[in-house]
């Protein structure tokens, strides 16, 4: 079933020099193991290609259920350089969260709503 | 004397800036052995320069001393110890004004202050010595924006704090240090950890990296907001931490917000990079081992993180001047409100270039907030015919005489553009200088804390 990401992970976002970094924290065991497979670098790369011009990079923290993404170069400038609304990326997490996945059902019987 | 079992310590501000009623509330609702506040962030630090250079009493987080006017009587009363690095490149000042407030109580109090993290005028006896401040991100060395430094920090670690601790003093002031750091003090001089026992300090790293933003662990900036009770009496971090190095995360009774595992685990991805290296300057904290569990309401325990041997160096702050910018905003109404928008937005643009002043692709920006902006270009992140937009224009470069000129042809699309533009209240932008951040390292054989005691 097509679902927004929302529906099976959180999101934080914050800066981090020039770009920002995205936590994407599973809502279930069954979530977290689809989006290790599913929530790849480059489909990340894509959706958020409006906002961020740089790489993306994935680190994975599978006690915590999280996939971290860090966005190099998402803030137009960086800190006090930028002159965007977002300068902190305080927002990206939630751009991410939009993301349309088609998510097994199985996963997400799994996985309790927001 | 014997050591406890149990130490409270609790975060009252995230950042300069914060509300108030944190650490208040935290004070006054419940109890506690220690609280810290951060009031520094990158280019706080270049401001605080700046303003010392004014005035040499300047220089220092004005609302700590404000602060403790307003809580000296309830933390002497309830034996409650503050640890702030409030006091920027000027913590002696800050020192003078706090036993200044102490003296109005008639209270008696003392003051351990922290420096040796100001290393401005040190940067080129350091420089001479073979530390070239290359920059973290680019690589690129200091020599390249030497002359335009505003402020140099490093990040101290959390053992100048415990000696201050251990001196008596019931407020200790810092400089630049790690945030974590405010809380890895008082676990250390409580639980009399060593240098070496890496995974007690990695715990307690991790215990200051969740609660270092203050609310944002207890319900604030969270995506399930709906979950969350009584935003507006939040109730600030408390962390009840254990020798062995196991942690509760908790607020006090009757407060508002929300501590769950999913909270806590908002704030450790938190600025996070690898989670598998968190680097400090006391030790490397693994977040790949930490362990978190919901116990009760609003109560989180935390175990199982390792660490091992930190760096060398310490991270250095600097910071420097990095051009100007300016930026203006005016709201336009509909009907067809985004397409006139879009109408003023080519006005100024062009009223400009008839004078000779054009921007580059990097130095200019139009944003049109309403219609789409934070997720501009991000499906579901945009609006096509919203009933008003907000205009929001900016510019930046090194010429201040050009990023100024900017601003003065703003305001007339009030009178010489389409219908129903409005809201130019802030009046005319100025140009303001952009203060960039230039992370770098530092040996740590090159640099010397010193804590000294003072009473009112």
């Amino acid at each position: 079933m097509r679902v927004p990401l929302l529906r099976i992970a959180s999101a934080r976002s914050g800066d981090k020099g020039e770009g920002s970094n995205v936590g994407v924290m599973a809502r279930s065991g069954a979530a977290y193991a689809f989006l290790v497979e599913a929530l790849t670098p480059e489909v990340v790369r894509k959706h958020m290609g409006a906002l961020n011009a740089g790489e993306v990079v994935r680190f994975e923290a599978a006690n915590l259920r999280v996939l971290n993404f860090l966005l190099t170069d998402s803030l137009g400038g960086g800190g006090s350089a930028s002159i965007r609304t977002d300068a902190q990326g305080k927002t990206h997490g939630l751009a991410l969260l939009r993301l349309v996945l088609d998510v097994p059902e199985s996963v997400l019987a799994a996985t309790p709503e927001p | 004397m014997p050591r406890k079992d149990e130490v409270l310590i609790a975060n009252g501000q995230g950042f300069w800036g914060d509300s108030i009623l944190g650490p208040v509330r935290l004070v006054d609702e419940g109890p506690l052995d220690y609280l810290t506040l951060d009031y520094l962030a990158e280019v706080t630090l270049s401001i605080m320069q700046k303003l010392r250079a004014r005035d040499p009493s300047k220089g220092y987080a004005t609302d700590f001393v404000r602060l403790v006017d307003r809580i000296l009587p309830a933390i002497v009363a309830k034996d409650v110890r503050v640890i702030a690095n409030a006091g920027g490149v000027n913590p002696l000042a800050c020192k003078d004004a706090l036993l200044g407030v102490a003296r109005r109580h008639g209270l008696p109090l003392s003051v351990a202050v922290v420096t040796g993290d100001d290393i401005l005028h040190r940067l080129d006896e350091l420089t001479a010595a073979g530390e070239e401040f290359r920059n973290m991100d680019s690589g690129e060395p200091l020599a390249s924006v030497r002359d335009t430094v505003s402020s140099a920090n490093v990040y101290l670690g959390a053992f100048p704090i415990a000696e201050a601790l251990g001196k008596g003093a019931r407020i200790v002031l810092t400089g630049r240090g790690t945030d974590p750091g405010l809380v890895l003090g008082p676990l250390i001089h409580e639980f009399g950890w060593s240098a070496a026992d890496y995974d007690l300090l990695a715990s307690g790293t991790v215990a200051g990296h969740i609660v270092e933003c203050g609310a944002q662990c207890t319900g604030g900036n969270y995506t399930d907001w709906r979950r969350v009770e009584n935003l507006a009496l939040v109730g600030y971090p408390v962390i009840r931490a254990r020798p062995d190095g196991t942690f509760a995360v908790t607020k006090h009774d009757g407060t508002g917000g929300l501590v769950s595992e999913d909270t806590v685990r908002h704030q450790l991805v938190y600025e996070m990079g690898d989670p598998a290296r968190y680097l400090g300057p006391d030790c490397i904290a693994h977040f790949t081992s930490v362990r978190l569990r919901d116990v009760g309401e609003h109560r989180v325990e935390v175990d199982g993180v390792k660490g091992s041997a930190p760096t060398a160096t310490y991270k250095v702050s600097i910071s420097y001047h990095d051009g100007w910018k300016s930026t203006g905003q005016l709201t336009i109404s509909g009907p067809d409100a985004l397409e006139k928008a879009r109408l003023c937005a080519r006005i100024v643009w062009d009223r400009l270039a008839f004078d000779g002043y054009e921007y580059g692709p990097n130095e200019r920006m139009e944003e049109y907030v309403g219609a789409g902006v934070c997720h501009a270009g991000i499906e579901g992140g945009t609006s096509p015919d919203p009933p008003e937009v907000v205009l929001r224009m900016g510019v930046k470069g090194p010429d201040r005489e050009k990023v100024d000129r900017f601003g003065t042809e703003l305001v007339p699309l009030v009178t010489s553009g389409p219908p129903g533009v409005t809201g130019f209240a802030g009046g005319r932008p100025k140009a303001t200088e952009i203060v960039g951040f230039w992370p770098a390292l530092v040996r740590k054989d090159r640099i010397e804390t010193s804590v000294k005691v003072f009473e009112t």
